[in-house]
């Protein structure tokens, strides 16, 4: 298959959207209805990760590293 | 069949266990040794059915669409049953909305929210011959498919891959029709009568004996209309205190027909022998529930091709398991009839069965022999028995003369008794069709279910939206095809079903697999992940030429 534009391309994808999840089925506003769920869904999944996985991962690194470091430091000690 | 199960590759239906193999090889052996109809290329038939697994992804969002059109189908209802929309569907009256519901179970639900949004796939209006090709009425809706309004235009030579039209009986060639056009001027269009009473010509006592010498078996019985056949045959060959072992993907009318009869009905698995093997060893040791007694009769009912799966029936086996314990065998060859076969002769002769093995061969004149009708096909004495007990013999109207005439002059052809060679050349076309069609498939990448030499050929689909995103595309593209979903399957496994024919030229199914090539892009419908076969070696094809 080949596409002309990116546009196309974006169309043929949504086309998949819809068959997959079977909206292709549905009336124009229940397409409506269910798009705005699953986007909104989407953006507070998005919203969630960019709020929190930062802090998330910078706890567990310290958390581990901390682990690591601390037994290096002491073992460091008792070898003086 | 289970359809959540890990990813893994092609799940050959190997329905005997190992030591069946060694049984298979016999009967193969055999074949080649004494089969009095062995045909052109006596190839070694594969019996081995692929019912290949779809990968996890298509199964999980199979049952996820179906999910979110659920939810919102209980949307709508509530939205029904608070008076903002309308309601376009039956429902009780106003009177009676205390008594017991009568719009509640699920499969009204699932007519009202799913069949309803995306009926203008089925029944839709023909007005040409179904033949190869057809014509077909244009028709649109205004408010989602409750209510159609024709445009007045007709769609023009529509492939057509549905009909039941395997030998392209389906005709309206002057000359071959000459003999029906004749016994219409003489005897009219009805009989007005049951076959006891007055509607007993002499037509159809020709046509029984045609019948009986195509099938090789001692005499038979027609019936005007195929279901009921069936439906109205089984009660009168068994009854309460008989066992009824019934194939799990049985037609309706012959679970219909057993319901009837008041017989215990045991289901087996679909074409499994062991599942079969146990149910009759425990039938014959344990007898009736509760008295011990032993079974009246005990019989086994199965097809000889199965249309929803495309499979075909394990003969041998069960012809050797109904003489080990006994037991009665009705083989309904519906599909199979004219179709299978070196000559057209059905299951029997494609697994070079003695037709005397089968007690009760039924079959039906609508598919192969483009007409109306069924018969009943074993001994004397059990088809006069039949002349005088069936229901179909004492209530139903017999056959229009018009019809009986043409299945005398299909079965003429096939047979070759009309000094043509047009029937055999039927069947080889049909033949080749069937290979071919089922090879090219396979090769794109689609999952195919059933047996190498069967002519239906469903072809998975899995997701409600694309069903009928297919149906639709192909109708675009001029290409009729028939799907099929839940009921008539089950839930995970939609399907399109097309039925090859003898008429079909080598061209049409050429462009029915170009457009379904792109369609299956389209919708990304390959969902195969099988290697793809070589090429057939080309020795083994038929060097009969087709008729373009």
């Amino acid at each position: 298959m080949s596409f002309k534009n990116m546009r196309e391309y974006l169309a043929w994808l949504y086309y998949q959207y819809l068959l997959i999840t079977g909206i292709y089925v549905l009336e124009p506003w229940e397409k409506s209805i269910f798009n705005s769920i699953f986007f909104a869904a989407i953006a507070m999944v998005i919203y969630t990760s960019y709020v929190f996985v930062p802090i998330h991962v910078r706890l567990a690194l310290e958390f581990f590293l901390g682990i690591f470091g601390g037994q290096t430091e002491s073992t460091v000690a008792l070898m003086n | 069949m289970t359809i959540i199960a890990a990813p893994g590759n092609l799940k050959p239906h190997l329905n005997g266990l190992k030591r069946e193999d060694s049984r298979k090889n016999a009967y193969q052996n055999g074949r080649e040794k004494h089969g009095p109809r062995v045909g052109v290329g006596s190839r070694q038939h594969s019996r081995q059915e692929a019912f290949e697994q779809p990968p996890m992804y298509v199964a999980v969002m199979t049952y996820v669409g179906y999910g979110i059109v659920t939810l919102f189908g209980y949307f709508r209802d509530f939205l029904r049953a608070v008076g903002i929309e309308k309601c376009n569907i039956a429902q009780e009256r106003e009177e009676q909305k205390d008594f017991t519901p009568l719009y509640q179970d699920f499969e009204n639900f699932y007519t009202r929210n799913l069949y309803m949004r995306v009926r203008d796939n089925w029944n839709r209006p023909i007005c040409s011959l179904p033949g190869p090709v057809f014509d077909l009425m244009e028709r649109v809706s205004d408010d989602y498919n409750w209510t159609f309004r024709f445009t007045g235009r007709t769609i023009h030579d529509v492939i057509n891959m549905g009909s039941y039209n395997y030998l392209g009986f389906a005709e309206n060639n002057a000359d071959f029709l000459k003999t029906v056009a004749d016994r219409l001027q003489q005897y009219g269009a009805g009989v007005c009568s049951t076959r006891q009473e007055s509607g007993n010509l002499k037509m159809h006592e020709e046509l029984e004996e045609l019948v009986a010498d195509f099938l090789g078996v001692e005499s038979s019985m027609t019936f005007g209309m195929g279901f009921a056949t069936n439906s109205m045959n089984i009660p009168a060959l068994v009854g309460k205190g008989c066992l009824i072992l019934s194939d799990e993907l049985n037609h309706t009318s012959l679970i219909l027909g057993a319901r009837l009869s008041g017989a215990t009905i045991r289901v087996f698995k679909h074409n499994n022998m062991l599942s079969l093997e146990k149910m009759l060893k425990e039938a014959v040791s344990s007898g009736q529930p509760r008295t011990h007694r032993p079974w009246k009769k005990i019989l086994i009912m199965v097809e000889g091709i199965y249309s929803m799966e495309g499979s075909l029936v394990q003969l041998p086996e069960i012809v050797a398991l109904k003489k080990k314990y006994k037991a009665y065998l009705y083989l309904d060859e519906a599909h199979s009839i004219g179709a299978v076969g070196p000559t057209g002769r059905g299951v029997t002769e494609l697994f070079s069965v003695n037709p005397a093995d089968v007690d009760v061969m039924m079959g039906t004149f609508t598919k192969s022999f483009g007409a109306a009708g069924g018969y009943i096909a074993g001994k004397k004495e059990l088809v006069d028995y039949l002349r005088r007990h069936s229901h179909s013999a004492v209530y139903a109207s017999a056959m229009s003369p018009a019809i009986t005439e043409q299945i005398i002059r299909a079965m003429k052809c096939i047979t070759g008794k009309d000094s043509s060679t047009e029937g055999i050349r039927r069947i080889r076309q049909l033949a080749e069709n069937t290979r071919y069609f089922r090879a090219r498939l396979k090769e794109l990448g689609f999952i195919i279910y059933g047996s190498d030499e069967s002519p239906v050929v469903p072809l998975l689909l899995y997701m409600p939206g694309k069903v009928v995103a297919f149906a639709r595309e192909m109708l675009a593209r001029k290409i009729g095809v028939v799907v099929v979903g839940f009921p008539a399957t089950p839930i995970a496994e939609a399907r399109a079903r097309f039925c090859v024919s003898a008429a079909h030229t080598r061209d049409m199914l050429d462009q029915v697999l170009h457009h379904l090539d792109e369609v299956g892009d389209g919708l990304c419908l390959k969902f195969s992940r099988r290697t793809p076969p070589s090429r057939p070696d080309p020795s083994e094809e038929t060097d009969f030429e087709p008729n373009s």
